[in-house]
């Protein structure tokens, strides 16, 4: 994943807040690390379906604080194995924020709580990381994202956290 | 400099840091369990599916293993995934590895204490989110994923954004019915479920440093729920009796500056605090045990890393003792060691004489994988952390969160109860 590209996709809108991991990849299913087995159970607990709408490219729409609860890596690795390509929402509970960085499995993308409410299910975005800004192609309009802090760009650049090469 | 930037600033040789600043800090100890283990493993053997080598990790004796989540195995893929873990740490060398029917183990957050895994001042990171509960011995104590966890095995560090740190003061004198449960449960239904989110949540005051080694772990336990990296507590001479106790180890433990700057400071009377329930479906829903009274339960649990404690045992045996339970209820000491102490001091003997299961240390029922799981619409009581849609069985079953002395009170009545308004021994 490169963090200079533009990104296209189709909404996925769930607005809540504090959707926790146990809601994105339930308990039982921990003992699973085969990666294709487990995006078939993403968000399992807030919509058994979510598997299958989701087409490749894709974003994820939410509230606040999201994945929260657990450090299981379980939950942004079923994500992006939908499909996923980024989640957009107004918070990130922390070590789901890392994971999804460190293992360089999805795009973690903070925006104001206005564009979370203008944007609905279904929406056309693009998402130009280069001028840190979302374009709602359906709905003709924009909103900004808050740019990466520096090292956090630069691990996304590298494919990773072991991609990356850290100067003493 | 708070403690926690102390101890940042000293693990990545700076002379000081400050809130916001983005460091690579050196690690004195890391775990991994038998979901994280497995989850690590693969990160290896893709990374080594990329052609690169990985003939040792950094540093074999600062790793300790445990498993905790799927033991007793409860099926086959729970096996292999406990096998995988016995392979790995045979081929690097890990000794640390304490493995379920042979001795001592048990949950990983409750091993880290009775075994001494972690000594104040340390950098201290594990695969599993409740690692904040080993800061109440004066370390930094934070969760990672499988990723940073594979990267400390490989290089012996991980970034940190060093925390703003909230200093919450707890003051007065605590009420015999009131445990730190409650007291961390009311800070998190004040802050919300996001109110400590990428900071550091520090305590202080004179109950603080009145409350025994195992209480305090229990209000770092839960600085999770509110999105903390990490809980900490300044080490003193609990601290230093409890380690004297277990190893001798040396250490050099570090304090804040007496000048350091907090985000925010909370003072609490704790005084005035009365036994606080969590309600489905969030530790930040918490209402008075009082305002519950009566609400119906199927079963009350008492277990896990928060609320299995021997200390956590003895407040339960109190409300249990010359009782029968109205519910179904089971017992889960944290530990092979605390099940054993509990045993010698005639706990054991009164939960069963209560009617209640006695089970094996594990995981299991805490997150909903197994060894009693709720059933669709049933409704338990339970001295564990979470409370999300499912996490302890079927997605409609509801579960309340509280101190090990209301779930024993609740499992005499069948239903919940103010400690104040029951008997205790
Ligand atoms: S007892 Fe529960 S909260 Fe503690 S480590 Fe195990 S699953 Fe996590």
């Amino acid at each position: 994943m490169k963090s200079k590209e533009k990104l296209k996709g189709r909404v996925h809108k769930y607005d809540r807040d504090n959707i926790d991991t146990d809601v994105i990849i339930p308990g039982p299913y921990l003992k699973i690390h085969d990666h294709a087995e487990l995006a078939k159970h993403a968000m399992e607990g807030l919509d058994p379906k979510f598997a299958q709408k989701v087409s490749k490219g894709d974003f994820l729409v939410v509230g606040s604080n999201f994945g929260c609860g657990s450090s299981r890596e379980h939950a942004p690795i079923a994500l992006s194995q939908t499909g996923i390509r980024a989640i957009l929402a107004t918070s990130f509970a922390r070590i789901f924020y890392r994971n999804a960085v460190d293992g360089g499995y999805l795009l973690p993308i903070e925006v104001e709580k206005s564009a979370v409410t203008r944007i609905s299910d279904g929406d056309e975005l693009e998402i130009d990381l280069e001028r840190n800004e979302i374009t709602n192609l359906t709905k003709s309009e924009s909103y900004p994202m808050k740019p990466f802090p520096e090292l956090v760009a630069k691990i996304i650049e590298a494919g990773g956290l072991l991609n990356y090469k850290h100067e003493e | 400099m708070t403690i926690t930037e102390k101890i940042l600033a000293r693990a990545s040789a700076k002379t000081s840091v400050s809130p916001g600043d983005v460091i690579f800090a050196k690690v004195d100890k890391v775990m991994m369990h038998d979901v994280s283990g497995p989850g690590v493993i693969k990160v290896f053997s893709e990374w080594e599916k990329k052609g690169k080598r990985l003939e040792r990790i950094w540093n074999p004796d600062r790793v300790w293993v445990t498993e905790d989540h799927f033991v007793p195995a409860a099926d086959r893929v729970s096996a292999e995934n406990v096998i995988t873990l016995s392979n790995f740490t045979k081929k690097y060398g890990i000794t640390r590895h304490f493995k379920y029917g042979m001795g001592q183990y048990g949950i990983c957050h409750t091993l880290s204490h009775e075994e001494a895994m972690v000594l104040p001042g340390e950098v201290y990171v594990g695969g599993d989110s409740h690692t904040n509960t080993t800061g109440a011995m004066g370390a930094f104590a934070a969760g990672l994923g499988h990723t940073d966890v594979a990267y400390v095995l490989m290089n012996g560090k991980i970034w940190f954004r060093v925390p703003e740190t909230m200093l919450f003061r707890l003051e007065g004198t605590k009420p015999d019915y009131v445990m730190a449960k409650d007291i961390i449960l009311k800070i998190i239904g004040d802050i919300g479920t996001d109110g400590a989110n990428y900071k550091a949540m520090q305590f202080t005051g004179s109950v603080t440093k009145s409350l025994s080694m195992e209480e305090r772990l229990t209000l770092t336990n839960m600085t999770t729920e509110a999105g903390a990296k990490n809980g900490i507590i300044e080490p003193d001479e609990t601290t230093y009796n409890y380690l004297a106790e277990r190893t001798d180890a040396a250490y050099t433990p570090v304090m804040g500056d007496q000048d350091a700057a907090y985000s925010e400071v909370f003072t609490y009377e704790i005084n005035r605090l009365e036994p606080i329930v969590a309600k489905p479906f969030s530790p930040g829903n918490i209402a008075a045990a009082r305002e519950l009274a009566g609400t119906e339960i199927d079963k009350a649990y008492i277990g896990s890393c928060t609320g299995a404690k021997i200390e956590d045992l003895r407040q339960a045996a109190r409300f249990l003792k010359g009782r029968k339970v109205k519910v179904r209820t089971e017992v889960l000491p944290a530990a092979q060691s605390i099940y054993m102490k509990a045993m010698k001091e005639g706990l054991i003997n009164i939960f069963m004489e209560a009617g209640a299961v006695v089970g094996p240390p594990t995981c299991g029922a805490c997150c909903g994988a197994h060894m009693g799981v709720l059933a669709k619409g049933e409704v338990c009581i339970s001295t564990t952390n979470r409370n999300f849609p499912g996490r302890m069985g079927h997605v409609e079953s509801q579960t309340y969160l509280a101190s090990p002395i209301v779930v024993a009170a609740s499992a005499v009545a069948g239903k919940i109860t103010d400690p104040r308004d029951a008997k205790a021994n």
